[in-house]
């Protein structure tokens, strides 16, 4: 079974075809889906948040048969996540793809469960970012737009309430669970 | 009415498309469309309405296009053809025995022929030109056909026309006293010689000419004859090997390539000439497309055509004027663009189904599995031209039977498995089906 890190990849991903934009419809809307999956699988198994579309993604490319993906079918995947709710282009010019492997109301209830299950209810936004507590879990290194997306929310829901600390990046939140 | 009616005048076959069929060494040279044709002086024979004239050399073909059926009148019985004139109405007789449809064709020009029937009859019959076509023309051609005899001209005879006149000049030039070259009539006389000799090279020139064209009408009479006889020999001899039939195969294609006898021109047809064109070229392709499965380039039915007209070349819009129109008539062939706009001709039975069949099996060869297939693969495989290849794999493409990858090392083209794979569980593989043979091939391969 052929590996991308301690990623494991699927038998596709030696498919030649599967790195050519299909021109046919409903070819293309089955290999649209399965670049969808693909790339949020892979993103979060690695805690991948951000595709920038300058620069090489590992999963783009497949040394292997020498294939890779043109700019154009990388766009095109990306765009269909980003219809769905499942990544955001970061830039109007669409260089840099945030991908949301939990959608934000995803991350929210994630959020919620992780401090119910280990008794926290005041944290740093920093120390949910990189704090001891969330090293090893899907949290660690949250991109910090989507979190605070996602705590905005539970503060809608009076879940939680937001508090200023002294400077700017020193934010906290209070959760009541 | 059909052409059976008038069973006085010998009956004449017809192409599949409706074309007259020539006999040997037979040469059109007219067409007059929406003739009648009306015996004058006797009752007793049914006229012809509404058919397409045809003149050849030997005969005139009446031509019913409805039901395909022709009657044809040989040029041989032609005692006398009077010029064309609109009806004349001097012969009270006449309005009273010709029938109130002929009446209304007052206004039409019509050439009388008198005819002699067997056994020892004659008749005046009438061809009636009932559109407006320049009948002047055509009687032209019909006086010039009659003082031919093409009819009398038996195929072996045609060698020795040409030939000696040019070999019995020379002695003559030679034992002609030549006068001394003196004063103001030397002067003339040389003028008058370099004048003689200038006409006599232009006349040779003008008998090679004449020479080079008999012959090249010898030649296609014994590569048709050749032909036929090859044809005879394989339907008989049924039993002899295979090297032997092979040769004689590309014998006879070789002799069938020779040429079309009558080719429909321009001079010929006039205002039909894209229509009988177009008829002519349907009879025509068949053979070649059988051979190329069913379909062909229009580019290569050019060519091809071309060839066999030899000098009466025609152009790609004529061509391509001549394909549209097949839409019009009951032909058993099509013109087909594809959506990359590449054109080519087929034959109406051709399915498509069974190319996609023949593609699929091909596709899932190891091989092709591993790497693939070019479309100079598939044409290799279907036997048809690698543009031809392109478009039917574009065209399975489309169907979803194929897709496509486009490397540095080019175009080609893969079994589709994206359908075959389960996108709840990527990592799942079937233990049947096409993803389970291909992960095997791909998996050996690395």
């Amino acid at each position: 079974m052929q590996r991308l890190g301690d990623f494991r990849l699927p038998p596709f991903f030696n498919y030649p075809p599967y790195f050519t934009l299909q021109p046919v419809r409903e070819t293309r809307e089955k290999q649209v889906q399965l670049w969808k999956d693909l790339i949020l699988d892979y993103c979060r198994s690695q805690k991948i948040h951000t595709i920038s579309l300058e620069e090489d993604f590992p999963l783009f490319s497949n040394p292997k048969i020498e294939r890779s993906l043109s700019h154009e079918a990388k766009e095109v995947f990306l765009a269909a996540l980003v219809s769905e709710g499942r990544a955001e282009w970061m830039d109007k010019g669409h260089k840099k793809c945030l991908i949301l492997w939990l959608r934000i109301q995803d991350w929210a209830n994630f959020i919620l469960n992780f401090v119910k299950d280990n008794g926290l209810e005041v944290m740093t936004i920093e120390e949910i970012r990189s704090g001891i507590d969330t090293r090893g879990t899907e949290l660690e290194g949250i991109d910090r737009g989507v979190l605070m997306r996602a705590l905005r929310q539970l503060e809608q829901k009076g879940k939680a309430a937001i508090f200023k600390g002294t400077s700017a990046d020193d934010e906290g939140v209070k959760f009541s669970v | 009415m059909s052409a059976a009616a008038a069973d006085w005048l010998p009956s004449a076959s017809v192409t599949a498309s409706g074309r007259p069929v020539l006999s040997t060494g037979e040469v059109e040279r007219n067409l007059l469309p929406l003739v009648d044709l009306e015996p004058e002086e006797n009752p007793g024979l049914a006229p012809l309405r509404a058919c397409l004239l045809a003149l050849t050399s030997h005969r005139l073909i009446f031509l019913h296009e409805p039901s395909r059926s022709a009657r044809g009148l040989p040029l041989a019985t032609v005692v006398h053809a009077y010029p064309p004139h609109r009806r004349h109405s001097h012969n009270p007789l006449r309005s009273l025995f010709s029938s109130s449809s002929s009446s209304s064709s007052s206004q039409h020009h019509r050439i009388r022929l008198q005819i002699s029937m067997p056994p020892a009859r004659s008749e005046v019959v009438a061809i009636v030109v009932t559109c407006k076509a320049d009948v002047d023309v055509f009687f032209g051609r019909l006086l010039e056909a009659i003082r031919a005899r093409a009819w009398e001209v038996a195929p072996v005879a045609a060698p020795s026309s040409g030939t000696p006149v040019a070999e019995g000049a020379a002695p003559a030039e030679d034992i002609a006293i030549r006068m001394p070259v003196v004063g103001v009539s030397g002067i003339l006389r040389m003028e008058q010689e370099s004048w003689e000799s200038a006409g006599q090279n232009l006349q040779d020139a003008f008998q090679d000419l004449n020479a080079l064209m008999s012959k090249a009408k010898e030649m296609m009479q014994l590569a048709e004859k050749m032909r036929l006889k090859l044809l005879m020999n394989s339907s008989t001899e049924s039993n002899s090997n295979d090297e032997e039939m092979g040769s004689k195969q590309d014998m006879q294609d070789l002799l069938l390539s020779v040429g079309i006898v009558s080719p429909v021109t321009k001079e010929t047809a006039g205002a039909l000439y894209h229509q009988q064109l177009s008829l002519q070229l349907a009879d025509f392709v068949r053979i070649p497309l059988e051979k190329a499965g069913g379909m062909m380039a229009l580019v290569d039915v050019y060519c091809l055509f071309n060839r066999a007209r030899g000098t009466e070349l025609i152009s790609p819009e004529d061509l391509l004027q001549a394909c549209s129109l097949w839409e019009k008539v009951d032909v058993p062939v099509m013109l087909r663009k594809f959506d990359s706009g590449v054109k080519v001709i087929q034959t109406k039975t051709h399915s498509d189904e069974e190319v996609f069949a023949r593609i699929s099996s091909l596709a899932q060869k190891p091989d092709a599995l591993q790497k693939g297939i070019s479309p100079s693969d598939a044409a290799f495989t279907l036997g048809i031209a690698p543009a031809l290849a392109k478009e039917h794999l574009l065209n399975a493409e489309n169907k979803g039977l194929l897709c496509r990858d486009v490397s540095p090392d080019g175009f080609r083209f893969f079994i589709n498995l994206f359908n075959e794979i389960d996108a709840q569980n990527i990592y799942s593989q079937k233990p049947h089906g096409l993803y389970n043979a291909w992960i095997s091939v791909a998996m050996a391969s690395h």
